[in-house]
C-alpha cells in the first residue's frame, strides 16, 4: 500500500508543526491514540480478513469450528477460485465490468473536460447557473432514476445491453468529474491563456496544449474516481441487465451464485476478493489522488 | 409569384462556414459548443428521466402495458399502505442513527488521525478500504459474518460463555434493523473520517498551543477550538453521509431484500420492489417521488441545521 505517487495540486496542506503530544506520557497515548486506532483498525479491516480466509478454506474447515479454529486454515486450497474461474460465468462478468467501467469513465471525463473548460473559463451568459446545476444534478441519487431510467431504457431498445449500462452511468459520473475539474481548471493562472491567445493559439489549441497537460492531476483523480463509482454501481445493473452473459460483477455474484438453502461460502467470497481485487490495485497506486478527489468535491 | 426558397447550394455551404467560423468566434457559441456533450447525457438520462418519473407516479404503468393517466390514485393507496409507512419509519430511522455513529466514529477517528503517528499514510490509505471496496461484494463478507448459524460474532460470543445460543442477526425484526445500520456504518466511517481529517489538518496547531497555555483543558479545546472551525466541512461532508444513507439500496438488497416481514424495507428498496419484480412501474415511481421531500428536509436539515451554528458564532455567510 505504497503512496509513492506525487501530491496532486490542490492536494491537503500537510503541517509540519509538532503539536504538544510530545507532553503527553507514553501510557495516556497509548490509551488515548493506539488502542483505540488499534479497535478502528481492526473492525474495519476484519470482514476483509474473513472474505480472504473463507475464499480459501476447504469445504469440510468452512463450517466445523469445533475441530478447526474459524480464524486460520489448515491446508488452503485454490478450489473455490478454480470452480470460479472455470464453472461458473464469473470472467464474463468481469470482462463486462470493465468495459463498461472503462467506457463510461472515458466518455464521462471527456464530456467532463470540455464542460468544465466552458464552465470555468469560456464563462459564457449563465456560466454560474450552469456550475450550479451541475452540482444539483450530482446531487441527484440514483435510487430515484432507475424506474423511468429503465423505462426509457427499455424504449430506446438497448435493455438488457452492456450499452444501457455505458449510456447511463455517465449521468452520475458527468456532474462529479465536472464538478472535481472545475477546481482544478480555477488553479490554472490565467496568464497562461492569456499568452496562448496572444501568440495565436485557438481556444482548441490552448485547452489541448496548455490547460490539459497542466490539469494530468486532475484528471487522474477524476479518472480514478469515476472508475471506482463505475465499477461499484449497482441498482442500474440490476434493473437493466437480465441475461447471464451481460451481467456486471455484483450482480452476477448476488442473482447467480447464490442459490437455494446451501450457500457456497468459499465460492462467494472468492468471488467478493476477486471482484474488489482491481478497484483496490488501483486505488493502492493513486492513494492521495483518490483522496484528493474525495475531499476535494466535499471541499467546494 | 414563388420565390426561390432554396439559395444556390454554394451559398449554403459558404454560409454554414461561416455559422460555424461564427459560432466558434463568440464566447457564448464556443460555450454552448463545449457544454453539448455533457448537455446531452445530462438532459436525456438525468433530467428526462426526473420529469418521466414524476410523470409515471400519475399513472398506472405496468412493465409491458404502458399506462393511463390515474392522478393521484398510487399515493393514495400509498397513504393507506402500512407497508410504506413501514419503510418511511424505516429509512427515517436507519439514516439519523447510521448518521449519527458515522459522524460520532469519523470524527473520533479523524482526531487519531490527526495526531503525530508513524505510518500515518498507510493508517489513512488503509482506513479507506471499506469505502473504496463495492458495496455489495463487502455486504456479502457481512452476510456471511451475520449468518444464523456460523456467525463468527455468535462463536466468539458462545465461547466466551456470554451467550448460549447463536444470535439471529437478520431474522429478527429488530436485530435486523441494528445489523444493517452496523454494516452501514462499517461503510461510511471512512468517508466521514477522512473527509473530516482534512479539515482538521488545515487547523493550525499554535491555536492549540495557546489555548493550552491560557489552561484549557483538552476538552474545551476540542470544545471550542476544533469544533467551530470545522463546523463549515462537517455540515457538507454529513449533507453528503445523510443523502447516501437515505437513499441506500444496495446493502439492503444483499443483507435482507427489506425482510424479515418488511422490517428493513427502505423507501428504495421497496420501490425497487414493487416496480421492477413487481412489475408496478407507476406505484414503484410514485414511491421514489415520495423519497424526495423527504430526502429534501433531510439535506436541508443537515445541511442548514449545522451551518446555522457558524453564523451564530460570529462567521461570515
Amino acid at each position: 500500500m505504497s503512496t509513492t505517487a506525487s501530491e496532486p495540486a490542490g492536494g491537503h496542506l500537510t503541517d509540519d508543526v509538532v503539536g504538544m503530544s510530545h507532553h503527553d506520557t507514553l501510557a495516556r497515548r497509548i490509551l488515548v491514540v493506539w488502542l483505540p486506532l488499534f479497535c478502528f483498525m481492526f473492525v474495519l479491516l476484519f470482514p476483509f480478513y474473513w472474505m480472504a480466509i473463507t475464499a480459501v478454506k476447504p469445504n469440510d474447515q468452512l463450517t466445523n469450528y469445533a475441530a478447526h479454529s474459524p480464524f486460520w486454515v489448515v491446508g488452503p486450497t485454490l478450489d473455490h477460485i478454480k470452480y470460479l474461474l472455470f464453472e461458473t460465468s464469473y470472467p464474463g462478468w468481469l470482462w463486462n465490468t470493465v468495459i463498461v467501467s472503462v467506457c463510461s469513465t472515458v466518455i464521462a471525463l471527456a464530456a467532463s473536460v470540455f464542460a468544465a473548460y466552458a464552465i470555468e473559463r469560456i464563462r459564457f451568459t449563465g456560466a454560474r447557473v450552469t456550475g450550479l446545476l451541475v452540482f444539483l444534478a450530482y446531487l441527484i441519487p440514483p435510487s430515484i432514476l432507475f424506474i423511468p431510467l429503465a423505462f426509457i431504457v427499455f424504449q430506446v431498445g438497448i435493455f438488457d445491453s452492456r450499452l444501457a449500462l455505458i449510456l447511463t452511468y455517465p449521468t452520475f459520473l458527468i456532474p462529479f468529474c465536472t464538478w472535481l475539474l472545475m477546481g482544478y481548471f480555477r488553479s490554472i493562472p490565467f496568464e497562461l491563456e492569456e499568452s496562448a491567445l496572444v501568440d495565436g493559439a485557438t481556444r482548441w489549441q490552448i485547452l489541448t496544449r496548455v490547460i490539459l497537460p497542466l490539469a494530468v492531476p486532475g484528471l487522474i483523480s477524476a479518472g480514478i474516481f469515476a472508475f471506482t463509482l463505475a465499477w461499484n454501481e449497482f441498482i442500474y445493473a440490476l434493473t437493466f441487465i437480465q441475461s447471464s452473459e451481460n451481467k456486471t460483477v455484483p450482480v452476477g455474484v448476488l442473482t447467480e451464485l447464490v442459490r437455494g438453502d446451501v450457500y457456497e461460502w468459499g465460492s462467494l467470497m472468492a468471488g467478493a476478493l476477486i471482484g474488489s481485487l482491481p478497484v483496490v490495485i488501483l486505488y493502492s497506486f493513486f492513494v492521495d489522488y483518490y483522496v484528493s478527489s474525495m475531499t476535494g468535491a466535499v471541499k467546494e | 409569384m414563388s420565390v426561390s426558397a432554396a439559395p444556390p447550394p454554394r451559398a449554403t455551404r459558404a454560409s454554414r462556414g461561416s455559422f460555424f467560423e461564427r459560432l466558434s468566434q463568440s464566447r457564448n457559441g464556443l460555450g454552448l459548443l463545449f457544454m453539448l456533450p455533457a448537455a446531452v447525457f445530462l438532459l436525456c438520462f438525468l433530467t428526462y428521466p426526473l420529469g418521466l418519473g414524476a410523470w409515471l407516479g400519475f399513472t398506472d404503468t405496468m412493465i409491458g402495458r404502458p399506462g393511463v393517466f390515474i392522478g393521484l390514485e398510487n399515493y393514495e393507496y400509498l397513504f393507506r399502505d402500512r407497508v410504506f409507512w413501514l419503510s418511511v419509519f424505516n429509512t427515517l430511522f436507519y439514516t439519523a442513527i447510521a448518521s449519527i455513529l458515522k459522524f460520532a466514529l469519523g470524527l473520533w477517528l479523524a482526531i487519531i488521525l490527526n495526531e503525530n503517528l508513524p505510518f500515518k499514510t498507510f493508517f489513512r490509505a488503509v482506513i479507506l478500504l471499506p469505502w473504496v471496496v463495492p458495496t455489495v461484494l463487502s455486504a456479502l463478507a457481512f452476510w456471511w459474518i451475520y449468518d444464523s448459524q456460523f456467525s463468527i460474532i455468535s462463536w466468539v460470543l458462545m465461547q466466551a460463555g456470554l451467550i448460549s445460543a447463536p444470535i439471529n442477526f437478520l431474522g429478527d425484526p429488530w436485530n435486523a434493523r441494528l445489523s444493517v445500520i452496523a454494516a452501514n456504518v462499517w461503510r461510511g466511517i471512512p468517508f466521514v473520517a477522512i473527509s473530516l481529517l482534512a479539515g482538521l489538518q488545515t487547523i493550525p496547531a499554535s491555536l492549540h498551543e495557546a489555548a493550552a497555555l491560557d489552561g484549557a483543558t483538552s476538552w474545551q479545546r476540542f470544545r471550542r477550538i476544533t469544533l467551530p472551525l470545522l463546523t463549515p466541512i462537517i455540515a457538507v461532508v454529513m449533507t453528503f453521509s445523510v443523502l447516501f444513507t437515505f437513499t441506500d439500496f444496495q446493502l439492503i438488497y444483499v443483507l435482507t431484500k427489506g425482510g424479515p416481514v418488511n422490517a428493513t424495507h427502505l423507501m428504495a428498496t421497496l420501490s425497487f420492489q414493487r416496480g421492477i419484480p413487481g412489475g408496478a412501474l407507476g406505484e414503484g415511481a410514485a414511491i421514489a417521488v415520495a423519497m424526495v421531500p423527504f430526502l429534501l428536509a433531510a439535506i436541508l436539515f443537515s445541511f442548514f441545521g449545522l451551518q446555522r451554528r457558524k453564523w451564530q458564532q460570529g462567521g461570515s455567510d
